[in-house]
């Protein structure tokens, strides 16, 4: 279980005074305190932890947004901040002291040029609401995490989201230009730019995937790209793991670079055929999703390269989509493969960590003997370009012997997951989820390092100060 | 200069640091931004040599020393590549040293392909690296997708050595593209070139290249993929363009020269004594930028990045820098006087200033990675 820092002492006593001074900052409705309504704001995409906050404000505006934050520095009162609530790592959870700016009524988009390929936009635009605003024009915002319809760009910032097609397109930290933050003092900035590259230090970056513990962001600046001429998806399901990982590294090794490949192994392959029937093989023990992009001719290309490779492999099926429909159909398990294992377990833990793709196998069989180590069912699903694992651990809420266990075996994953090479999280973020484990990734000194970088940009450790970084350094 | 050959000597010689140092590589770049105002020199070029290629995951690791042809020679046997195309500043600077891996990642110079790829910064995975402390400090890693705390990746790139010095560098590498092309368009103007690009950039083709000759007012756009695609797509590209001016097309090695060329700025051609400035603008601001700064000081210029990287060259002189500041702040762009005499350099502000709250807030990182100020003091601005 994760612990929560003890409030800081006289806050809670002066909660009316402080919801008083912040309704003077947001009039009406922009500033919630009482149980009821505060509920919805509890808690996030990690539900196993909840958490009501002293207050909620909604601001519209970023000189709102500055009003708050100055009043909270100058009474130090802890602020999260929080957009759509997605998370999967409890990045939005609160704190009982904690007073939560929600980014969500800054929903405009405020400009969009086709030209010069960009778009600005409030902190609290879904992810798919960028695309949506530039596909007449045949553009699209490339970062395409599974939560899109619901996340908002200012979250895809703080936690430098990924995606199926980021193998082609890059993380949410190579498809900005720039910034307009609120420091922890409450100061306005603007970092990047409209333009590539802006001399000095990359603020821009460091900000990205920051976890909402260096600024508020309110404004972005996205790159919007022109999509391709058409897309097409491949099915190539195999014998083994083993044989799929190699697979895949034949196909990366023959040079092409599909815009998304995805592996699934057989208890997902199982949950989500059951769930979509997309006439997936059951009798496989591994299954990839292989996109390619480009004219017709060309997708006929690239997919007969690539199904000459896997045929090298003994596969047990091929099917190349002829048509969007069937393309549609074979993504259909995949991306209702979180759907499909919920109707199987009513929980479950979904895991990030990403390892060198050479090292699958054996990372799947570890995964495979902790399973009936623990006694809990375990599905893969990853993105196997780039060797980010989402294991879905199956566990019993009510039953708190399971979730104790159910952690148990996610936080071994993710140790595994370093020791062969690779980290804890490739998308999904640290947030409170992983917190407690950072110590398996990095040194005290490295900590220590990180740590300070955070008090240069809030010395009194105000903002999100439960996230990323075990508790026992927090500043009192 | 000390030039020590292993990470631990690094480690001794920032311990024993009692002056600041100025902190290189292969000194390539040493011209660049303002002189620093050190009295030692601690160089990484002898860390040198690739720690571990894994081409089907498409990582390679190198210590910051080994040079940017070594690395592309191994890469290319292997069919990949640094994508983002960085720059190599010998015809800039006239220097006979190459470019190390670590001065790469430092300074966070891109070339042509930036603008589909990604920059230097964008394909670096993970870095060692020695604070003021004389820590060994870790940041990313060897795999390709990772948010695990905070991105000091990101942080130390393009900090040109005053946060740390790079030890070890752990970059992503893509497939070399089996063959390109480039389309050479004649445009009246150069707001017409920058319209030219702008329709192959918003193409669904995936143009890698997209620059502009205002001399010769030649727009150029470059394809590169399987021959198969870039076969077609330079004919459709092609029929694209012919509607905005005379369209040719140049292929294989002699369009690759052409691109080493612009990555390079040689098209620029700046004479031997005059300074040169790297912009980056919004693209449809860059033909205004231009203009004023062709009537200000007869500027030559050569654009890249669809019109969005602005290299200028003119007289070294306060005036003419103060004309680019003003030009490039009214683009609402970002200037680097990438090559000046060391008394121009030092007396003006050859990157933008940073607002009063971020600033700052930049003091603080400093101090939180190079506490005693040891690391290249002036290099970016005067006084940090």
């Amino acid at each position: 279980m994760i612990a929560l820092p003890p409030p800081k002492p006289g806050i809670l006593a002066r909660r009316d005074e402080i919801i008083a001074a912040l309704r003077s900052f947001i009039p009406g409705e922009g500033v919630i305190g009482d149980a009821t309504r505060l509920k919805p704001y509890e808690t996030d995409g990690l539900s196993a932890y909840r958490q009501p906050p002293l207050a909620v404000v909604l601001p519209t505006t970023t000189e709102q947004v500055a009003a708050v934050m100055r009043y909270c520095h100058q009474q130090g009162i802890r602020v999260v901040p929080r957009g759509a609530g997605t998370s999967l790592s409890g990045g939005a959870l609160p704190l009982e002291d904690a007073v939560v700016i929600g980014l969500m009524r800054m929903n405009r988009i405020l400009e969009i040029d086709f030209d010069d390929r960009l778009a600005v936009v409030e902190a609290g635009v879904t992810n798919l609401g960028i695309t949506k605003a530039v596909e007449h024009e045949g553009f699209f915002y490339a970062p395409d995490p599974s939560s899109q319809l619901a996340c908002m760009i200012g979250g895809n910032v703080n936690m430098n989201s990924g995606g199926a097609h980021c193998l082609k397109y890059g993380v949410t930290a190579n498809n900005l230009l720039g910034l307009k933050l609120v420091t922890p003092e409450g100061e306005i900035v603007e970092v990047g730019g409209d333009h590539l590259d802006t001399a000095g230090y990359d603020w821009l970056g460091l900000m990205t995937g920051s976890e909402g513990m260096l600024g508020i962001v309110t404004e972005v600046t996205v790159r919007i790209l022109r999509g391709p001429e058409g897309a097409r998806a491949m099915l190539a399901a195999f014998k083994g793991t083993e044989i799929a990982g190699a697979a895949v590294d034949a196909i990366i090794g023959s040079g092409i670079i599909p815009v998304a490949l995805e592996f699934m192994d057989k208890p997902c392959i199982h949950a989500c055929e059951a769930f979509a029937h997309a006439g997936y093989p059951l009798d496989a023990e591994a299954m990839l999703i292989i996109e390619v992009e480009g004219s017709v001719a060309e997708q006929d290309f690239l997919l007969n390269r690539i199904k000459e490779i896997c045929a090298r492999f003994d596969p047990i099926s091929l099917k190349v989509a002829t048509s969007v429909e069937e393309s549609m159909a074979i993504w259909k398990g995949r991306k209702g493969a979180f759907g499909a294992v919920g109707r199987i377990s009513p929980d479950y833990l979904c895991m990030d960590g990403t390892i060198p793709t050479g090292e699958l196998p054996f990372v799947l069989k570890r995964i495979g003997e902790m399973s009936t180590q623990y006694g809990l069912q375990v599905a893969n699903v990853f993105h196997a370009g780039d060797g980010n694992l989402h294991p879905l651990i199956m566990f019993d809420a009510n039953n708190p012997d399971s979730f104790r266990r159910a952690e148990d075996f996610g936080a071994d994953i993710l140790k595994l997951c370093v020791e062969v090479g690779g980290c804890l999280t490739g998308e999904h973020g640290v947030g409170v989820e992983k917190r407690d484990l950072m110590h398996v990734q990095f040194q005290p000194h490295e900590l220590a390092q990180q740590r300070a970088i955070k008090t240069a940009f809030d010395p009194a450790w105000l903002l999100n100060p439960h996230k990323v970084f075990p508790l026992e350094a927090l500043p009192q | 200069m000390n030039a020590p050959d292993t990470e631990a000597g690094i480690v001794a010689a920032v311990l024993a640091a009692r002056v600041p140092l100025a902190i290189e590589g292969n000194g390539s770049k040493r011209g660049l931004l303002r002189p620093v105002q050190a009295a030692e020199t601690l160089s990484t070029r002898n860390l040198s040599g690739i720690t571990l290629y894994k081409p089907t995951e498409m990582v390679l690791s190198a210590r910051a020393g080994t040079t940017l042809p070594e690395i592309e020679a191994v890469l290319a046997e292997r069919g990949q590549m640094l994508a983002p195309e960085p720059i190599d500043v010998r015809a800039i600077f006239g220097g006979t040293q190459p470019a190390t891996l670590g001065g790469t990642v430092a300074t966070n110079l891109s070339g042509p392909r930036r603008i589909n790829a990604g920059s230097v910064r964008d394909h670096l995975l993970g870095i060692r690296f020695v604070n003021g402390k004389g820590e060994v400090v870790r940041s990313g890693g060897r795999v390709l997708k990772n948010v695990t705390g905070l991105d000091l990746c990101k942080l130390l790139a393009g900090s040109h050595g005053t946060l740390g010095v790079l030890t070890e560098i752990t970059m992503k590498v893509l497939p070399a593209t089996e063959a390109t092309a480039t389309l050479k368009v004649s445009v009246p103007d150069l707001a017409a070139g920058i319209r030219a690009l702008s329709a192959g950039l918003t193409s669904p083709y995936g143009v890698t290249g997209a620059a502009l000759l205002p001399d010769s007012l030649t727009a150029l756009l470059r394809l590169e993929d399987f021959s198969e695609s870039v076969t077609y797509r330079s004919g459709r590209l092609r029929a694209d363009l012919e509607k905005l001016g005379g369209v040719t097309l140049v292929e294989g090695d002699e369009s690759r020269a052409l691109w080493r060329q612009i990555r390079d700025a040689e098209p620029l051609a700046a004479a031997p004594d005059d300074a040169i400035w790297r912009l980056s603008v919004r693209p449809s601001a860059a033909p205004a930028l231009v203009a004023s700064l062709a009537q200000a000081f007869g500027a030559r210029t050569l654009l890249d990045w669809g019109g969005g990287l602005v290299w200028v060259a003119g007289p070294a002189t306060e005036a003419a820098h103060q004309a680019v500041v003003a030009a490039t702040q009214a683009a609402r762009g970002s200037h680097t006087l990438f090559r000046a005499p060391e008394p121009l350099r030092a007396a003006v502000a050859v990157i933008p200033d940073e607002a009063p709250a971020l600033a700052a807030i930049a003091a603080r990182v400093k101090a939180a990675l190079d506490p005693a100020g040891l690391f290249n003091p002036g290099r970016m601005r005067a006084g940090t």
